[in-house]
């Protein structure tokens, strides 16, 4: 198989056009959606004002999970077929992961206390969370463990293939075991358990969240690819 | 055999066996991975009397009684009913009809002293105007 389109060169020229258009959206999601989650969206019966959290805590970490999957699925090309884009974006792609994790977990934690009682708990669903954090912080140490980087990222993409099995388990932890934490509102089999009113803005700040994903992950991969050209050119001279 | 093609191959297979490896172990330790029994499932276990361990259920209606810092309440899972014996301070989400978890240790054979009580949410999330609503048509599932 031929995969000579996939160089980073074109990947560059197809994010300098999609990059403005964005940012656009990205900040017409996020005002959109923060004005619709904290001013016009009614609080819950139960849990009143503190269930805004909610539209910053879920959006957070299912972005973990997708900047997740997307890194072990570049980890895999390159791996087998030593790919330097797949490696550039893999690369650009954990820190961000991570950044969404420690969101999940802050604002899960913040939501805890008030209505569970406890900012932490030992449950199946909020251990394998924690676990994600350390797959993208044990990535990030074994990639920069090593002299040469191309030694490096191939320790990481192991791991990140290792990794994959935990994201099953952070989605049905809920549903396998007991756990303090609820189940999932929103199935593909059933009727949302989140009126429509909160559907809206939760719907909007996801939106606004991949483009913020796809905003750091551009700038990244351009940051990473001129940091690696000024390297060489430095090996150079 | 090119170099990639091993390189897949090898892949998968170590991850498919990685896969089964983990399913396996999942199962093993199904019983060690639970925040919390139920009721029903503490009454089928044998448990030594200062044993530490987290029991879930709903808090029965018209069950507590406070005395000063004192609580009782009675959880249940529709099958069996515990008794609850607390001090201190319940979360915001504790209310009669409602999902805890009670954390503690069984004082005598069917009465649970908690050392700490926490909330449990259920996944619905809805406006009160909306929720009182569908009380009043008797549309109204228990929180579950």
């Amino acid at each position: 198989m031929k995969v000579t389109w996939v160089k980073p060169r074109y990947f560059f020229e197809v994010s300098k056009v999609l990059f403005p258009i964005f940012i656009g959206l990205g900040v017409f999601f996020f005002a959109v959606g923060l004005y619709t989650a904290l001013l016009t969206s009614p609080p819950d019966y139960q849990q009143g004002d503190a269930m805004r959290i909610m539209y910053v805590h879920v959006p957070a970490s299912w972005m973990a999970l997708f900047a997740y999957a997307l890194l072990a699925f570049l980890s895999f090309f390159v791996l087998v077929w030593r790919s330097p884009l797949a490696e550039l974006l893999a690369v650009s792609i954990a820190p961000i992961g991570a950044l969404f994790t420690v969101l999940s977990l802050v604002t899960g934690s913040l939501w805890g206390k008030p209505m569970w009682g406890a900012y932490w708990v030992w449950d199946a669903r909020l251990t394998s969370v924690l676990v994600l954090l350390f797959l993208y912080s044990g990535y990030w140490a074994l990639y920069k463990a090593y002299t040469h980087t191309d030694q490096g990222i191939r320790a990481a993409s192991l791991l990140a293939l290792v990794g994959v099995i935990n994201l099953p388990i952070i989605k049905w932890s809920v549903n396998w075991w007991n756990t303090l934490h609820q189940p999932a509102s929103l199935t593909k089999l059933s009727a949302p358990s989140i009126h429509p009113s909160m559907l809206l803005p939760l719907g909007l700040m996801t939106a606004a969240y991949i483009f913020y994903f796809f905003i750091l992950l551009i700038l990244r991969a351009r940051t990473e690819l001129n940091k690696r050209k000024l390297l060489i050119q430095e090996s150079l001279t | 055999m090119k170099p990639k093609h091993q390189r897949l191959l090898t892949l998968c297979a170590g991850l498919i066996g990685l896969g089964i490896a983990i399913f396996l172990i999942s199962i093993a330790f199904r019983d060690n991975l639970v925040f919390f029994y139920t009721p029903s499932e503490l009454s089928k276990k044998t448990i030594h009397p200062q044993q530490h361990l987290r029991v879930g259920g709903i808090v029965v209606t018209n069950s507590v009684t406070h005395d000063r810092d004192n609580v009782t309440f009675e959880i249940t899972d529709d099958i069996k009913t515990l008794k609850v014996a607390y001090i201190g301070l319940l979360p915001d989400l504790f209310r009669e009809g409602q999902g805890v978890v009670v954390e503690g240790h069984l004082s005598e054979p069917d009465v649970f002293q908690a050392e700490t009580v926490l909330g449990k949410h259920d996944e619905t999330y809805m406006p009160k105007d909306v929720a009182d609503r569908l009380k009043e048509k008797g549309l109204w599932r228990d929180a579950r």
